[in-house]
């Protein structure tokens, strides 16, 4: 079939309503921060238009860049732990009876409807060294005694896995549920154990969503400022909770406007170096 | 003994039973269809031999050596799925290839039998083409160039051929015997079509219901079928009611057919006779008369519709064979006794 080139303005029409929820919703905004990122802070006031680049001046030091290293690398390990339990949960999932699957999937949703906030304070009470699970490993003789898990980097990433392990589940199982069973049981048949076929087929025949999913948690983690703050120690703490804090606390937006810019280059960078290395290895 | 043995097989779902006692057992070198309805359990009997399956109880013995709880990596045998299943992410080299790596092949050893097979099923070349890449004939020759490419004990096949289309169905239904009898590989392909089972098997098992109704040769299920069930589901067939009458001589629709017997005891039976076994001739003597409803002419053969005492009997024969007849013409039915089946009704 041959598609003929739009002629008239009312060709384009479909693409009203979109481009513009685009232009209201992400240029808009995000051209205000940029433009904001360049503007002069005014201590009394808020700031003044301006073009500088002290903000991300202030920006390149050794703090900031760790800073950023770490919340590239804990976004990272948030995203690959999630991949790495949701994926072969969400596969023996869509093994089980329809009704099972149900349940399942409505109890993660009704995970997604807690708030960060009650996310992170439950953690928190549950890695105290009082009431936390400790206290139930020296129950049962694993544990001498309790102990405090939080704060901690670990306590930091249990808690963003918890959070963002609904989101990967829901994003792996439709292409799961699709995916021909046969596939595993003609591995079988060709001599591979059932683990052995499941890395050597369901694996790479869902690479592309493997990849979409560990960028879309990433992304996804790469924004949580509450948690590294209510679990971690201020050595935990990401960009997002410095942004937060210069934002909201300092007043200073313009700092906090060039830090979410640098931000988002930097996952961006990131994403597409990642969607690159794979069509590198697709094309093999 | 060798060979493969079924014994008891039965495999329920819940409470539904989708094999029922199903007892069967095949020499090394044969190539068996399993045929019948949709439904009545052909794949799950399959996939029991396969061992994708467990009997829920009764065992599959091969050479002598019950095989039931051995897990399907270790059996042996090269499976095609209806679906195909060829990995999508493979290269046709490497879906071939698959279970020589599995097994730790070099990968000089991979290349060398995935060329070897290739030649095989007549596409050399071909070995570094994405599998999306192939038309439906060409993926099921991939397919079953890696079911065969470590020489297992066991070939199955479900419904191989169905998503081909007519003409290429036939070719390569010729194909796959003549490689199976290359070969020697002891092959059970599952079909629903008697023509593909008549044209490939040794030995035709004929299932309804879960049940193997009938396994033997597929001349000798065509000409000495079983039951009615099988009577109509290989090939066409008219059915119809015997009566014996005070004499002992056995009549079909009130016409009394010299030399036919049924069995002692049995006053009723059902008799079946292929249409092409069917005479048309003119009215009176011993023939039953009835009246030609439709015509139906093919070219290579004709199949004509008499309707005589509230029955549609159809004869086929080919045009040099048969004067014209047409619609509504008066005709006279002959069933010659010899070739007619007697089977309980
Ligand atoms: N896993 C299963 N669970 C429940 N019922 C099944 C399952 N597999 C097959 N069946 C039922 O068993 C019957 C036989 O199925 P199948 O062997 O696929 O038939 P066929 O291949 O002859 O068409 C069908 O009625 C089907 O619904
Ligand atoms: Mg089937």
């Amino acid at each position: 079939m041959k598609r003929e080139a739009p002629k008239s303005l009312a060709d384009y029409s479909p693409l009203f309503f979109p481009g513009l929820m685009l232009i209201v919703f992400f240029v808009v905004p995000f051209s205000t921060m940029i433009a904001v990122s360049f503007f002069q802070r005014d201590p009394s006031g808020f700031y003044t238009p301006d073009f500088v680049f002290s903000n991300y001046a202030r920006f390149l030091s050794l703090f900031f860049g760790k800073v950023l290293g770490f919340s590239l690398v804990l976004a990272v390990m948030v995203a690959i732990c999630c991949v790495v339990i949701a994926f072969p949960f969400t596969y023996l999932l869509t093994k089980r009876p329809r009704k099972v699957q149900t349940i399942w999937l409505v109890c993660l949703l009704s995970v997604l409807s807690l708030s960060e906030v009650i996310i992170g304070f439950a953690w928190s009470t549950l890695f105290t060294r009082t009431a936390g699970i400790t206290n139930l490993f020296v129950a049962i003789g694993l544990m001498k005694e309790p102990v405090a898990l939080t704060p901690s980097f670990w306590a930091v990433l249990t808690g963003m896995v918890y959070q963002a392990l609904p989101y990967t589940i829901l994003v792996l199982y439709p292409a799961l549920v699709r995916l021909d069973p046969t596939l595993l049981e003609a591995a079988r048949t060709l001599g591979a154990s059932p683990v052995r076929a499941f890395m050597n087929v369901v694996v790479p025949a869902l690479r592309n969503t493997i990849v979409a999913t560990l960028i879309m948690v990433f992304v996804f983690a790469l924004g949580s400022y509450l948690l590294p703050q209510i679990l971690g120690r201020p050595s935990h703490w990401t960009l997002s909770v410095l942004i937060t804090d210069q934002a909201i606390y300092q007043s200073n937006m313009p700092f906090a406007a060039a830090m979410a810019v640098f931000l988002v280059l930097m996952s961006l960078a990131l994403v597409g170096l990642t969607l690159l290395v794979g069509r590198k290895e697709n094309a093999l | 003994m060798s060979g493969l043995v079924l014994k008891d097989i039965t495999k329920s779902f819940g409470n539904f039973t989708a094999v029922d006692t199903a007892n069967l057992s095949v020499p090394h070198g044969k190539f068996v269809c399993l045929l019948g309805p949709s439904g009545c359990g052909k794949t799950t009997l399959l996939r029991m031999i396969a061992g994708l399956e467990d009997p829920s109880s009764g065992a599959i013995l091969l050479d002598g050596t019950d095989i039931t709880p051995v897990p399907t990596h270790k059996r042996n045998l090269g499976m095609v799925f209806q679906s195909l299943a060829l990995f999508p992410h493979l290269t046709v080299g490497d879906n071939i290839a698959y279970p020589l790596r599995i097994r730790g092949a070099s990968r000089e050893e991979q290349k060398k039998r995935s060329d070897e097979l290739l030649k095989l099923i007549h596409l050399p070349g071909f070995a570094d083409r994405p599998v999306a890449k192939l038309s439906g004939g060409q993926r099921q020759r991939v397919a079953i160039a890696r079911a065969l490419a470590l020489s297992p004990k066991l070939f199955l096949l479900d419904e191989p051929l169905s998503a081909l289309d007519a003409k290429l169905r036939e070719a390569m239904q010729v194909e796959l015997r003549q490689l199976q009898q290359r070969l020697g590989i002891t092959t059970f392909v599952v079909t629903h079509d008697q023509r593909e089972a008549m044209t490939m098997a040794d030995l035709v098992v004929v299932m309804g219901n879960g049940k193997i109704l009938q396994a033997a040769p597929p001349i000798d299920i065509y000409r000495k079928p079983a039951d009615a069930f099988v009577a109509d589901f290989i090939g066409m067939t008219n059915l119809l009611d015997a009566e014996v009458d005070r004499a002992g001589r056995v009549s079909v629709l009130g016409q009394a057919i010299a030399g036919l017997t049924i069995p002692e005891g049995l006053t009723k039976a059902s008799v079946s006779i292929r249409p092409e076994d069917v005479h048309l001739g003119s009215v009176g003597g011993d023939a039953i008369s009835g009246t030609v409803t439709f015509v139906r002419d093919l070219g290579g053969t004709i199949e004509t519709f008499v309707e005589t005492g509230g029955k549609t009997i159809i004869a086929v024969a080919t045009p040099r064979e048969r004067p014209d007849v047409k619609a509504g013409q008066q005709v006279g039915v002959t069933l010659p006794a010899q070739s007619c089946v007697v089977l309980k009704s």
